[in-house]
């Protein structure tokens, strides 16, 4: 296994190789928006825009909370349309941005679930009231965590990627059935929904910093995305040398 | 004797030979259900509200019991290469399973449903919804529980991972079972029927196709 | 043999598995009763060879084509309707009698051989209504041979037809490849030991 296998490996690397050198240049600029645009919208959220005339101060949860909930939803249409690129092209780099995606969704999730928490207290007096919206992004992370662990239990890199590709393609047909169905079940046994998050009435001075985190959050994922597939790649890479040392090359 | 009813046969015998068949997907059924009056006390007028949803959630839980070994065992033993290479598409193959895994799991289990329900004091208004929600909703267990064993067939041990898989996936089919069965009792419309039959609907004949993609980059891995 | 199968042609066949490459630039052409015993060492990649020809496995590059009847099959999944494989995994069911085995098999494949007779042709038909799991490992790759036979295949993908056979089990191989060779049958097997047929050689491991 000397020459072909090593111009076949270097076509395969052709791709990622050409990702790895755009992406080197672009991360820390990438970086620099994301924490500029995070700075301001977290000071604007926690300082410039006033206090809701109901909720008081902990509208403020609100910023951090309502971005990092779309985030959940979002980075999973990223990981389905990553899975289906993956699929149909096979190309090597959408397996990888898909695996990378996984436990960021999985944190934005996560971290939605915990300040609707936080923000549940003093807005219902507890700490997890079973809402249609946060019952939906609990059973996301479920989602999430199921995805991952498929990836991290078939051994062989190549049949996860197709198997993790296939599970979230049915996933993503399934996820609005399951928020459908949530809705549904939550009219059935609490008519009435306390949270509105936003709404149709939010207030100007409430959107700037709102959007601004959610701008921000995005470009957090990016750069971190962008991390995760170039760490995964220099795994790869050093996987297959040492096959290939193991072989005897 | 056609290919697909041949291996619909073998799959049942192998189900009561070798799985313990339909006995043991019911005994879970009911140990499941028995555990809940135990943890939660014997208030009549609580398990009969909650009847519906606890035995919706034991069934869930009963279908997930035999769906590791669905396509594993066959791929162990060299017995899906033969598959792959039958006069019988993977698709077909697989709703042959499916259909197998209903008959030895969610119609035992919506037959003796009623007893359960007799020790849950579900009022006499709920029995007709909950025996028709599990006769109507209990296939899209099996399907899509056969997408999890199908993805999952390589893994050894692959029981939690499908379980961690599927469990989401089926809230749909939980939330309008359990629900069809409390809106009977408040003498509520038939939306939930109708929704849980759109769910069993949609996932019984999308899963095949998901379930024999899967096998196939197994086979292919 | 009910398809006429007239050529089998591999051309600069590949196989890449996980970034490694198992084997490369396979190339033979087999018509008409011909046998090919494919050699080499363990992990030389006998076994995915024959998962590639079966259409189990896509190659990573080249072409197989079968000849039916004037028409090129080179799709993998519809070739595999062509093939009798005999793996080196049984498929048997513990749980089922030698019998029901069997008539699965040819239920499955729509067998119009009687399957008490090909039963018979393998020396099982004293077993039939043993369980599987009561079998040993020799009289398991005959109850695949049995089904090998019920699937009336005209390419036959062998993986190590003789592991774990007696002399006698051997000697039933050899006269079986000739016979399907015989009727216009093709054979390919992979394997250590001569088949005790006439066949052409095919070294792997050199990738």
């Amino acid at each position: 296994m000397t020459n072909l296998s090593l111009s076949a490996r270097l076509t395969a690397l052709a791709n990622p190789k050409r990702f790895l050198d755009l992406s080197g240049m672009l991360l820390p600029w990438v970086g620099g928006v994301a924490a500029l645009l995070l700075g301001t919208g977290l000071y604007m959220s926690l300082f410039t825009a006033p206090p809701d005339y109901q909720q008081g101060e902990t509208v403020r949860i609100m910023f951090v909370h309502v971005p990092a909930a779309w985030m959940g939803m979002f980075v999973y249409g990223v990981i389905a349309t990553a899975s289906l690129m993956g699929l149909v092209f096979k190309h090597p780099l959408a397996d990888l941005s898909a695996k990378a995606a996984a436990p960021l969704g999985a944190g934005f999730t996560a971290l939605a679930l915990f300040t609707g928490a936080m923000w549940g207290k003093p807005m219902w007096g507890t700490y997890w009231v079973w809402d249609a919206r946060l019952t939906s992004e609990l059973i996301l992370l479920f989602i999430y965590l199921g995805y991952i662990a498929l990836w991290d239990a078939i051994e062989d890199p190549q049949r996860a990627a197709k198997a993790a590709a296939v599970l979230a393609l049915v996933g993503v047909v399934n996820l609005p059935i399951i928020h459908f169905s949530v809705d549904w079940w939550n009219t059935l046994h609490q008519p009435a929904s306390l949270l509105r998050e936003g709404g149709s009435g939010i207030h100007p001075a409430f959107l700037k910093p709102l959007l601004l985190m959610a701008v921000g959050y995005n470009v957090l994922f990016v750069w971190l995305w962008f991390l995760r597939i170039r760490t995964e790649i220099f795994r790869r890479r050093s996987r297959s040398l040492m096959l290939a040392k193991g072989a005897g090359l | 004797m056609s290919p697909a009813y041949a291996l619909l046969k073998r799959d049942m015998t192998l189900a009561f030979r070798a799985g313990g068949g339909a006995m043991l997907a019911v005994a879970f059924f009911g140990t499941i259900a028995a555990l809940v009056p135990l943890g939660v006390g014997a208030d009549l007028a609580l398990l009969g509200r909650i009847a519906g949803g606890v035995l919706w959630v034991a069934a869930a839980l009963s279908a997930l019991l035999s769906l590791d070994r669905l396509f594993q065992a066959d791929f162990e033993d060299g017995s899906l290469d033969l598959l792959a290479l039958a006069p019988l598409s993977l698709e077909s193959a697989a709703a042959m399973k499916i259909c197998a895994h209903w008959l030895t799991t969610g119609l035992p289990l919506t037959l003796v449903s009623p007893l359960l329900a007799l020790i849950f004091n579900l009022p006499a208004e709920g029995y007709l919804a909950l025996i028709g929600a599990l006769a109507i909703g209990t296939p899209s267990l099996s399907a899509v529980g056969a997408i999890g064993a199908a993805l999952t067939l390589s893994v050894r041990r692959g029981g939690l991972i499908l379980a961690l898989i599927v469990l989401p996936l089926i809230t749909p089919a939980v939330i309008f079972g359990a629900g069809a069965v409390l809106t009977s009792l408040e003498g509520g419309g038939s939306a939930a029927f109708l929704f849980l039959a759109a769910f069993a609907l949609g996932t019984v004949l999308l899963a095949p196709f998901a379930a024999a993609a899967a096998v196939r980059l197994n086979l292919a891995g | 043999m009910n398809n006429a199968l007239d050529r089998v042609e591999a051309t600069g066949l590949a196989c890449e598995r996980g970034g490694r490459l198992i084997f490369r630039d396979l190339n033979f052409v087999l018509t008409r009763g011909e046998a090919l015993s494919l050699e080499g060492a363990n992990g030389a990649g006998k076994t995915s060879a024959l998962r590639v020809f079966a259409g189990l496995l896509s190659p990573s590059a080249g072409a197989m084509s079968l000849r039916v009847a004037a028409t090129e099959i080179t799709d993998g999944e519809e070739r595999g309707r062509f093939v009798g494989w005999f793996g080196h995994l049984d498929g048997v069911k513990n749980q089922m009698t030698v019998m029901e085995n069997a008539s699965f098999a040819a239920a499955l494949y729509g067998a119009r051989d009687e399957v008490a007779t090909v039963l018979d042709r393998v020396g099982l038909s004293r077993m039939r209504d043993l369980p599987g799991q009561y079998l040993s490992a020799g009289q398991r790759r005959r109850l695949a041979l049995a089904r090998l036979l019920l699937s009336e295949r005209p390419l036959w993908l062998l993986d190590e037809p003789l592991a774990a056979l007696d002399s006698v089990g051997k000697a039933l191989i050899a006269e079986l490849i000739s016979a399907h060779c015989a009727k216009g049958g093709i054979v390919i097997a992979a394997t250590h030991d001569p088949l005790g047929v006439a066949a052409q050689r095919l070294a792997m491991g050199a990738a």
